[in-house]
């Protein structure tokens, strides 16, 4: 078999394999300006140790790359929690619009009112659809949204003289950026378990309330793909000890014109622009990630914000401007946001929805998802087998077969598809956490069914076939192992080895 | 319009095989009280009325490549990016790609990040890069967390120059909040003209960490090796910040004995974009790869003997160490990292080095012909790459106000962060600036009133 397959040792080379020294790629125009001697030689770098290719060998090994990869353009990817949905192309034309490619940060708000008008509509539409009261474009992404979340909490209680709130409550479902955002700020993550339906277990909550809570950290729907039946009391219990709810809006796809969070009671919540608004993922980022606060809490945004500084009338648009809020919890980047690669094309993707469209991709994202749940029903075991959000949970593990959630995911990969998120959330054994999105038609959720149904017969036939899986894709499992033991993180032209030290 | 592909007839199949009536049942689970709300939103538009808003909208702001002359820059500058790194980005398998967690069908990513990595370290000059940060001044407060792990909170002094960029310095003070730690040097009213001297008396050794600027917010360009090896000798580490296109020209941080490197890649072929998404990059030594954030890629070979690359070193993140991860990071920019790979590689080290040697030769060229006009001088006399502060007549709002009228984007008003520097403008130059932008700039500037 190794003969037949004969695989290459280097599949492509990196980009220093690839240089010569000599070749040219892009060259500059000439200075046109009188020379000026540069600083003192002891300021000067001596070497450069950079790759020198010709622009085709350079275009022609990213596009060998790209081949390498799958995305949401190559197929089906129903990665749970992270919302792969397709990401419209009229949104990477709108987005490079040389009125927003070619604007910088700080001009005067005067040369950038196009800017700022729809960073202004843009907060104004998280909030309707949200039902928060001010909204903050800042954030980098939903992590960072997050932490921002964290410290408006941590400053509206400190404001109030409330200076014993330190533990969080957080249940055993959340995503691992919860506990970690926390930490940040030196709080103390308390778990609290689930329900035998996935509900947070009151009982085990309505003990943790006291006092010292800043709030509660909560994901709905759940992480599960189960929307809490019990959220009022959950939030009353939350409100009653004087702490804060927080949502964790990476599952808002399931909510959009459904159900707001802001009228469910919570009192902030960040959004993930890469994940409900069809922003690409582009490989692990850029994200954007807005955050939306209620009234009481609107003051400690961070700054600055996006305002009308002059009403318009019948002649003339309103004036736009920033705005810093009176107690802010100060500045969580350089800048406005992800502009550019973030608003602009979550601004197209909601313009071009509107309110039905919204609340369509929320109904037909449940629709997918409780498809799938369905097509699997006796297959693969759902933990809390009940209609299900945008997403679901399936254990990937067989009576009488040592095949594990690992093996069907990279079987998955024989079959053309992306795998599901595996073993997430930890309360799930060998999870498959399976999101298809709205985006995708029967036939594809039919296909997906398929195969996965295929591979529970073939876990119990040829448990070793799955083992071994992928067997199609270019490359095959990796030794995690040695790449965590000998740390190469960087590739070098040979004569620019680091030293042994 | 949506893009759901799926026909009423399908939909009513599904909805059988489900066993619910319609799509509306299958949300019995959300409180009936507020269940379907109505949102105020405007009607839904065709891809073709949304191209044309979009593009409305970008039209009535004023844009440096076709309305006005800029010499802004403060973190953020106008650089030429060759047509390859777009059309890159443009393949659907990049930029529609999650994290590459499942690094059978991600190599691609793995791959172009592994390479980003290598080019980072090489021009810092440092051992190791990680898969990016959100922007550079988000780096730089990952810095203070590196150095906080390193020390496990027992040192909790940060030396943190006025002459970082003012923005980066917010938020590494609202980073920390958490960590009470003891935040000197950032006074906005210190002595800047002293350089890294001044400085160099508020380490002690209960510093963990300074935090300078290369070349710092006003331009100037310092050795910075002395400080370092002061620095080291309270035990203290030092972050330094640095713009990437000045690396290609300067010394590197690596040689000046810098423990972390970090920036604003945004400059390496990302566009102004109104101030992102940028590209925050972070090098260091490999002795502290254990306390640094962010994601990570690094070499491996697969089951049939092929090299490859995977996400390593993932026990420090979130997911997995939840509460006791270094950061609650989990995207970096990646395909951003990819669009700075793409810049450096297509342009490659000769290409490189004309852009540097273009923005350092019009700045000062500018710089020369404006300290010439009465009334105007540049402010400080150390060496500088492509900033510089200039000493104006009148408040810089007034200068700015009247060069807008003549198309042009005047510098950065230093008046605003710097009680000390008021009617001090930072002018910026790139190679995209010409000859004819800078004289334009000396002209109107010579005719005005001085007042």
């Amino acid at each position: 078999m190794a003969e037949i397959r004969s695989t290459p040792l280097v599949v492509e080379p990196t980009i220093f394999d690839l240089s010569t020294p000599g070749r040219r790629g892009v060259t500059m125009p000439a200075s046109d300006v009188p020379e000026t001697p540069l600083p003192n030689r002891d300021l000067l770098r001596q070497d450069l140790p950079f790759p020198e290719l010709g622009e085709v060998d350079i275009v022609r090994h990213y596009t060998r790359l790209s081949t390498f990869n799958y995305g949401v353009d190559t197929g089906f990817y129903p990665l749970g929690s992270c919302t792969m949905k397709y990401n419209p192309k009229i949104n990477e034309d709108t987005c490079r619009l040389p009125g927003y490619l070619f604007t910088h940060p700080l001009q005067p708000a005067e040369t950038v009112q196009g800017n700022l008008a729809l960073m202004h509509e843009m907060q104004e539409w998280l909030q309707e659809i949200s039902g928060f009261a001010a909204v903050t474009l800042q954030p980098a992404a939903g992590a960072h949204g997050e932490f921002t979340g964290v410290l408006i909490m941590h400053a509206y209680h400190a404001d109030r003289g409330d200076h014993k709130r330190n533990k969080m409550l957080i249940p055993d479902a959340a995503h691992g950026t919860n506990p970690a955002s926390v930490a940040m700020l030196g709080m103390t993550a308390v778990q609290i378990p689930s329900d035998a339906r996935g509900n947070v277990d009151l009982e085990a909550l309505a003990a943790a309330c006291d006092d010292t809570v800043v709030g509660m950290m909560l994901t709905n729907p759940n992480t599960l793909g189960l929307f809490d039946e019990h959220i009022a009391e959950v939030v009353k219990l939350v409100h009653d000890c004087g702490g804060l709810m927080y949502g964790d809006g990476a599952n808002l796809n399931a909510l959009l014109g459904i159900v707001r969070p802001g009228d469910l009671g919570f009192d902030v919540m960040h959004f993930n622009l890469h994940k409900t608004f069809s922003v690409p993922h582009g490989g692990g980022g850029p994200g954007s990630g807005p955050v939306g606060v209620s009234a009481p809490l609107a003051d400690f945004l961070p700054a600055p914000l996006v305002t009308i500084v002059e009403q318009g009338d019948e002649e003339a648009p309103p004036l736009f401007g920033f705005q810093t809020p009176k107690k802010s919890i100060g500045r969580m980047k350089a800048f406005h946001g992800h502009f550019g690669g973030g608003l602009v094309r979550a601004y197209t993707y909601i313009a071009m929805h509107g309110a039905e469209g919204l609340k369509d991709v929320a109904r037909y994202a449940v629709l997918n998802a409780n498809y799938l749940r369905a097509r699997l029903h006796g297959s693969y075991r759902v933990p809390f087998d009940r209609v299900c959000m945008h997403e679901f949970v399936a254990e990937g593990r067989f009576e009488g077969s040592d095949v594990r959630a690992l093996d069907v995911a990279k079987r998955l990969m024989d079959y053309g598809f992306h795998p599901p998120t595996n073993y997430f959330p930890l309360i799930v054994h060998e999870a498959l956490m399976i999101e298809p999105t709205e985006t995708e038609n029967k036939d594809t959720l039919d296909s997906f069914a398929d195969a996965l149904l295929k591979i529970a017969a073939e876990a119990k036939t040829q448990p070793q076939l799955l083992h071994d899986a992928p067997h199609t894709t270019r490359f095959g499992r990796m030794d995690e192992v040695k790449a965590a033991r000998e740390l190469v993180l960087c590739c070098w032209l040979p004569e620019e080895l680091p030293k042994d030290d | 319009m949506t893009f759901i592909p799926i026909s009423p007839g399908e939909r009513d199949a599904m909805l059988a095989t489900i066993g619910v009536g319609s799509l509306d049942d299958l949300f019995e689970a959300v409180p009936a009280s507020h269940r379907f709300p109505k949102l105020d939103l405007p009607p839904a538009l065709s891809e073709m009325e949304a191209a044309s808003q979009l593009a409305d909208i970008a039209a009535s702001n004023e844009n440096v490549r076709e309305h006005l002359i800029s010499f802004l820059g403060a973190g953020a500058y106008h650089h030429y990016i060759p047509a390859a790194v777009d059309h890159i980005l443009r393949r659907g398998e990049f930029y529609t790609a999650y994290t590459p967690y499942q690094p059978e069908i991600s190599q691609g990513t793995l791959q172009a990040i592994f390479e980003y990595q290598s080019l980072m370290a090489a021009l810092t000059g440092m051992e190791v890069s990680n898969a990016s940060h959100y922007d550079g001044a988000t780096a730089a407060a990952e810095a203070v967390s590196l150095a906080y792990a390193q020390f496990r909170g027992k040192r909790r002094r940060v030396v943190l120059s006025p002459a970082v960029h003012p923005q980066y310095r917010a938020v590494i003070r609202t980073y920390v909040r958490g960590m009470g730690l003891d935040l000197v040097g950032d006074d906005p009213q210190a002595d800047l003209e002293g350089g890294p001297d001044s400085l160099v008396a508020a380490i002690d050794d209960q510093t963990m960490l300074a935090v300078v600027q290369y070349p710092d917010f006003f331009g100037r360009i310092y050795d910075w090796t002395d400080f370092i090896e002061a620095a080291h000798g309270k035990g203290a580490l030092v972050c330094i910040v640095a713009n990437p296109t000045a690396l290609v020209m300067l010394k590197s941080p690596g040689d000046m004995g810098a423990d972390v490197v970090v920036g604003e890649a945004q400059p390496f072929g990302i566009p102004l974009w109104y101030g992102g998404p940028y590209l925050g990059y972070f090098t260091t030594k490999k002795s502290y790869v254990h306390k640094m954030a962010g994601r990570l890629v690094g070499e491996t070979v697969d089951s049939r003997g092929q090299r490859a690359y995977v996400l390593t070193l993932t026990a420090r993140e979130q997911h997995i160490k939840r509460e006791r991860a270094t950061s609650n990071i989990c995207t970096n920019q990646g395909l951003l990292a990819l669009a700075s790979a793409v810049y450096m590689s297509v342009l490659g080290k000769a290409g490189l080095r004309e852009v540097a040697d273009l923005c350092y030769q019009k700045a000062h060229y500018a710089a020369t012909e404006l300290s010439k006009i009465k009334g105007y001088g540049l402010c400080f006399t150390d060496p500088f790459f492509h900033e510089f502060a200039l000493c104006c007549p009148k408040p810089v709002s007034d200068i700015n106000a009247h060069l807008l009228e003549h198309g042009i984007l005047g510098g950065y008003d230093l008046g605003q962060d710097y009680p000390g520097l008021k009617d001090h403008m930072l002018i910026a130059v790139t190679e995209m600036t010409s000859k004819d932008d800078i004289d334009a700039l000396t002209a109107v500037l010579s005719e005005a009133p001085h007042g």
